[in-house]
């Protein structure tokens, strides 16, 4: 499962000046402590209560349509996702992202494996008592159970705090550009 | 089963049906049209409201009836299922959940088909999707006959096909007339009831112990015969390499597989951001582990309350241990507790059963419509097109699950599954996975990794013990196993990778670097998401 995608390959030097500005917008840690301020319109979207989704006004989805396809307009949508992908602030956000969910799924998937493996290789181990009727097995068990939701919550809190803000001004920027190199037809 | 029980579970079922088709019509009556309201309920719901509506449709009736079976009969081999189904959250959380919702539409091929050869590529994934919600689909409702008809008491053939039947029409029901919308609030309902049953049955067993559960432990072990080694492992996967390895198979198949299911995938796109999905995963891990250990507790307590012996009698595969602990714990058979109890108990089964069909039902048609008749017929139909012939798909999905289920009635529920997570995991998750972070991948890799890994977990089933050459098998009379394990996982998922991997380093196809910078952009920042 591992990425076989390498680090920052051949940077396509005088790309960068375009998305210059989302450099300006990286994540600054002392923000990270404050809730960001989203201008998501979709965000309030998600506080609002039970029966909030049955508004009919829902907006049009989407203020860019998938970018790719006929036209010069898609030719040009490509070289700003290819700039994007380039910007040291999109790869601050993958990097963070990677350095999170590989060691973690390494992690995670070796005690699993392992669990199973003991479970039907060394059964003598897994029987051995712990304390009154529970055994290793079952403390092994019940650990899977709170090893998930310790990395279920640690992964909410990384993204949360690590990644979303940055994410989100990327997400503004290059559907202004997208945007911008379409021709304003969307 | 008394008459009282028939009546009065009869008249909860009939609640349920009652309520869900209520909330269907409620939810046709201003319905759109739009794909964007079918397939994804308008991408509107909250991350609490789906957390709940993805607890309901991956809690089935194989995990409340079938898991609390094995632990009653298998004692701690049943836990290691448990332990698989909730970790797989963890894959889904970290891989899966953002990043789909970020670059699809409405199913997995859409993520796919984004940098790829469309049409390939949609058939491909298409094709694997619908084979795995189709098993899926006929797990359930094999599950529901035999079920409906146990707890009924109606143990003739007329009315556990009445019973197929009439499942199979409700869900086409609600999925055809009410979409996504309709689909995710019956199985939020769906989640609600389950839980809130499983929390009192749990409550009464913790009651029956005064809360202790070592005691509970002891008596279970002393109950089942086995003593110790009823806590732990061995009893069901222990003895020769065969089924060793046939437990590290299903193992891997549980925890990659959740993540191919299509039914899952499309849980994503019903929330307006990744952001949002990734709340709902959390909400959904938090609602699915307490689910899973109540129902350890529940598992240990029928086998210390009513006894594996009794559990075995009524049901070989132990599927009613949890209906026959409801009856003791309300105070036995022919009481008013356990009548009300029991029949409280089959009606959530049942409910369960539904909402997790409606679910699969609309996971597929989207598949069908969105992804097969619109790479094989001509591009570019309108949307109101599309959401007509996924309406046309639900009734043709339900079909052909109906005539499934009822010529599939005598095969075993949990193989069914196990062989949609093997098949999910080995088809559907290696494809997603080298879209989404392989920049070299190709279209000629993106189908051999689909069929590299499909093929070979079908025909390792067909080749399997499960097939042929045991007196348990489907065809106990011809032997061509020649594959000596249940669950092919172990091998095609390595497969599915492998045949990715090779499609790709022998394509002549230059991988699109535009294209990729797409998806890993938008995947990770969400730009241009629908």
């Amino acid at each position: 499962m591992q990425s076989s995608k390498g680090r920052p390959r051949g940077v396509g030097a005088g790309r960068e000046s375009t998305v210059e500005r989302l450099d300006g917008h990286a994540p600054d840690p002392a923000e990270e402590a404050v809730r960001p301020r989203y201008d998501d319109p979709w965000y309030d979207a998600l506080a609002s209560g039970w029966g909030e989704s049955e508004g009919a006004g829902a907006p049009a989805p989407s203020t860019v349509p998938p970018a790719r396809g006929a036209g010069e307009g898609g030719v040009a949508a490509a070289e700003v996702y290819l700039e994007v992908q380039r910007s040291a602030a999109f790869q601050e956000v993958r990097r963070r992202y990677r350095g999170f969910v590989v060691p973690a799924f390494a992690a995670f998937f070796a005690w699993y494996v392992g669990y199973v493996v003991a479970a039907t290789t060394v059964p003598e181990l897994m029987a051995r008592p712990v304390a009154g009727a529970v055994n290793v097995a079952l403390v092994a068990g019940l650990g899977q159970f709170l090893t998930t939701f310790l990395l279920t919550w640690a992964y909410a809190r990384h993204a949360r705090l690590r990644r979303d803000r940055a994410a989100l001004e990327l997400r503004w920027d290059t559907q202004e550009l997208t945007r911008g190199v379409s021709g304003g037809a969307s | 089963m008394t008459d009282e029980h028939q009546t009065l579970a009869l008249l909860l079922f009939s609640a349920f049906v009652a309520v869900t088709l209520g909330i269907t019509t409620w939810v046709g009556r201003n319905r759109r049209g739009s794909a964007e309201e079918f397939y994804a309920g308008g991408r509107l719901f909250t991350p609490m409201e789906n957390g709940f509506a993805i607890a309901g449709d991956y809690m089935s009736a194989a995990s409340f009836l079938g898991v609390t079976g094995l632990i009653a009969l298998f004692g701690y081999d049943g836990l290691l299922y448990v332990v698989g189904f909730l970790v797989a959250w963890l894959v889904v959380l970290f891989f899966v959940a953002e990043l789909v919702r970020n670059c699809g539409r409405f199913t997995l091929a859409d993520v796919v088909a984004a940098r790829m050869r469309e049409r390939p590529v949609r058939i491909a994934a298409g094709t694997s999707s619908v084979t795995v919600s189709v098993l899926y689909l006929v797990a359930q409702m094999v599950g529901a006959g035999s079920l409906v008809a146990l707890l009924l008491g109606g143990t003739s053939g007329a009315a556990r096909a009445w019973t197929v039947i009439g499942v199979g029409a409700l869900m086409v029901i609600y999925v055809s007339w009410g979409g996504m919308r309709a689909t995710t609030w019956i199985q939020i309902v769906k989640a609600v009831l389950l839980l809130a049953g499983t929390i009192a049955l749990t409550a009464l067993v913790l009651v029956r112990f005064h809360g202790d559960l070592n005691r509970l432990l002891l008596t279970a072990a002393e109950r089942s015969g086995h003593g110790e080694a009823f806590l732990a492992p061995g009893l069901k996967f222990g003895g020769d390499w065969a089924a060793r390895f046939d437990l590290i198979s299903l193992g891997l198949a549980l925890v990659l597989g959740t993540a191919g299911l299509p039914h899952i995938l499309s849980r994503f796109y019903t929330v307006p951001t990744a952001r949002a999905a990734r709340r709902s995963v959390v909400w959904a891990v938090g609602l699915i582990g307490g689910f899973y250990l109540m129902t350890i507790v529940l598992g240990f307590g029928a086998a210390a309350i009513v006894g594996p012996d009794a559990v075995r009698g009524s049901n070989a595969a132990g599927n009613t241990a949890v209906p026959l602990l409801a009856l003791d714990l309300g105070g036995g058979a022919g009481s008013t507790g356990g009548t009300v109890l029991f029949a409280i108990v089959a009606a959530v089964a049942f409910a369960t059963i539904l909402a997790v069909v409606a679910g699969i039902t609309l996971a597929s048609s989207a598949s069908v419509a969105h992804d097969l008749y619109a790479s094989l017929r001509r591009k570019g139909g309108k949307p109101r097109s599309e959401v007509a012939v996924a309406r046309v798909a639900a009734v043709g999905v339900g079909v052909v699950a109906i005539a499934l289920g009822l010529l599939a009635r005598d095969l075993n529920v949990a193989f069914l599954v196990g062989l949609a997570f093997a098949v999910a995991a080995s088809a559907n998750l290696p494809v997603l996975v080298y879209s989404l972070f392989w920049r070299g991948f190709t279209t000629r890799g993106a189908v051999w990794a689909v069929y590299g890994g499909l093929v070979p977990a079908v025909v390792l089933v067909v080749l399997s013990p499960v097939v042929s050459g045991s007196p348990d098998s489907l065809f106990p009379g011809a032997d061509f196993q020649y594959f000596p394990l249940q669950n092919p996982g172990l091998v095609s998922i390595p497969l599915g990778f492998l045949a990715g991997w090779l499609g790709t380093v022998t394509s002549a196809e230059i991988p699109d670097e535009a294209r990729h910078a797409e998806t890993e952009v938008r995947s990770l920042t969400g730009a241009g998401a629908a």
